[in-house]
């Protein structure tokens, strides 16, 4: 069996660093197998987080290399395991311990965006039809794991630490969910310029590059989002023609149920926003 | 922290950006052998003023300080379509400004503004430049069209139809600029990225899928159409100054 040296990040919020172990390898393992490996061998403390193994949960989030990753669709194979490799927490969260961060933060971010709000029903019994091909482009975002990896490597958030002027990739994906949504009629334009913290997004991908479900983010959510902005706010011919325009249609009657569509022929099931 | 060669990537975009600023800006002022034959540089084109322009020869209000050259006088709505498109805007912020260095890396400076004020918030201009640059095809495209267009050397004033390899670097041209531009963001936007119903609007549907397509490969339109315009004017100027000579096919 071969060997290989894992440098992993332990320690809390008052401090820590780097401690190596050496591990014995096999075929098909993925980082968090040698994470378990050390937890069960050599440090029974070690702190992780984890809980599918099958890159659906969106648990074991961590930087490899320096790159956000999951753990456990990490695999040996696709790393140089002639040098140490290095396993750190996600450097954009307050850490809790070792390879655990503290992501709450995004819990409430996400309170504060404007829930789904759909158009009055379609049919006299409350419910709606979609055609699919409005529902096919949100399917996308819907796929998102919630894994924060997005979130992580975003230079605003950690770099720049602007958590409070600003939602993050991963936020961005579910506004562009609700908003492209063919059911949704709330406009959350204003917020996204605003709290929302649109403009701080300087489109450099990384992003994009990290989602572990291959999520265009920029190009299929954020850049869509910055155009639907520019229309409301910055495009001075879009702004003169609204002046003559038919006021937006009004919200939905009282009463109109708040779940779910229910699924019907030409609806697509699952596509209102979680 | 990253290990691998995470400055690879902004390095190869600065050189390739900073080589086409620096030949287009010299090729701008150079104010000659812009043209050949049938041939005009698309740096040149459209030709507002000089030899069989639009509007005549060099204008008397044409500073003397400044060397006369046409292509200063369109450059910058090119120039502005590429500043601002989305693409490059995450590119050159990584390649010239560090802003990160690349993904992970840390920054050179602490404040960060992004595009929210003043002055990068005026990138979102970028659809304006767009209207400019779908002008621009057309243009190019007449170009093309005209260089197939040569001079009768047998009955002087006459023109024949006829095919040198310069037309067809022309032509090539313009294709992977069509190819860049068609692909942009605030076409997809605008031809019914922006609208929530799509299938309310079938054609429009149809050509934000076509838009979309060539969205996915944007960066590499992107690249190609830059390094073929200044390919094309290094062409359509060395034989201008009689370096090469283009080959005639019929
Ligand atoms: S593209 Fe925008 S959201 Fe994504 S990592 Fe870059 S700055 Fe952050
Ligand atoms: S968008 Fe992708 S990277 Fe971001 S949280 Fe969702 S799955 Fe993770
Ligand atoms: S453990 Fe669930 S995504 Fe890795
Ligand atoms: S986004 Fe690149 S040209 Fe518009």
């Amino acid at each position: 069996m071969a060997q290989a040296m894992f440098r992993i990040w332990r320690g809390d919020a008052r401090g820590g660093g780097f401690q190596d172990f050496t591990v014995q390898i096999s075929d098909g393992m993925v980082v968090l197998d040698v994470v378990h490996q050390i937890q069960a061998e050599q440090a029974n403390d070690l702190a992780v987080r984890w809980n599918c193994k099958a890159g659906k949960c969106g648990s074991c989030s961590a930087e490899i290399n320096g790159h956000p990753k999951l753990m456990c669709m990490t695999r040996l194979s696709s790393l140089p395991l002639d040098r140490p490799v290095t396993v750190e927490p996600m450097r954009t969260f307050p850490l809790v311990r070792d390879l655990v961060t503290d992501v709450s933060w995004n819990y409430e971010v996400k309170k504060r965006i404007k829930p789904f709000q759909p158009r009055t029903p379609d049919a006299a019994d409350g419910t709606w039809r979609m055609d699919q091909r409005d529902v096919d482009r949100v399917q996308e975002f819907r796929k998102c794991i919630e894994c924060f990896l997005c979130q992580d490597v975003c230079h605003v958030l950690r770099e720049h630490q602007l958590h409070r002027e600003y939602i993050g990739p991963r936020f961005y994906v579910h506004t562009a969910a609700l908003e492209m949504h063919p059911l949704d009629v709330a406009n959350r334009l204003a917020d996204l310029r605003g709290p929302g913290g649109l403009g701080y997004c300087n489109i450099t991908k990384c992003c994009t590059k990290v989602c572990p479900e291959g999520i265009k983010i920029t190009d299929n959510a954020i850049i869509p989002l910055k155009e639907r902005v520019v229309d409301e706010f910055y495009d001075p011919v879009r702004r003169l023609f609204r002046i003559f325009r038919p006021k937006p249609q009004p919200p939905p009657a009282k009463g109109a149920p708040e779940a779910e569509p229910e699924p019907t022929r030409t609806a697509a099931s699952s596509s209102a926003p979680r | 922290m990253r290990r691998d060669a995470w400055w690879l990537q902004p390095t190869l975009v600065f050189l390739g950006l900073g080589a086409f600023i620096v030949y287009a800006t010299w090729a701008a002022f150079q104010g000659v052998n812009y043209a050949w034959g049938p041939y005009l540089s698309p740096l040149y084109s459209p030709l507002l003023f000089g030899p069989h322009s639009w509007f005549g020869p060099e204008p008397g209000w044409w500073p003397r300080w400044l060397v006369f050259s046409p292509a200063l006088l369109i450059l910058w709505a090119p120039g502005g379509f590429r500043v601002t498109c989305y693409y490059y805007r995450g590119a050159y912020y990584k390649g010239f400004w560090a802003d990160p260095p690349n993904c992970t890396v840390r920054e050179p400076r602490k404040t960060y503004w992004g595009e929210r004020r003043f002055p990068l918030i005026w990138q979102n201009i970028h659809r304006y430049f767009m209207y400019l640059a779908l002008l621009f095809l057309v243009d190019l495209f007449v170009d093309f069209v005209r260089s197939l267009r040569w001079a009768d050397a047998a009955h002087p004033g006459r023109v024949v139809w006829g095919l040198g390899v310069g037309s067809i670097v022309l032509f090539v041209n313009w294709f992977l600029l069509s190819g860049y531009t068609l692909g942009c963001h605030s076409i997809r936007h605008l031809i019914g990225g922006g609208r929530d119903l799509l299938s309310a609007i079938p054609k429009r549907a149809q050509a934000y899928n076509c838009v979309s397509c060539l969205n996915r490969k944007h960066m590499q339109w992107a690249w190609m159409s830059l390094f073929w315009v200044a390919f094309t004017d290094f062409y359509v100027r060395m034989c201008a100054m009689g370096m090469i000579r283009d080959w005639r096919i019929f």
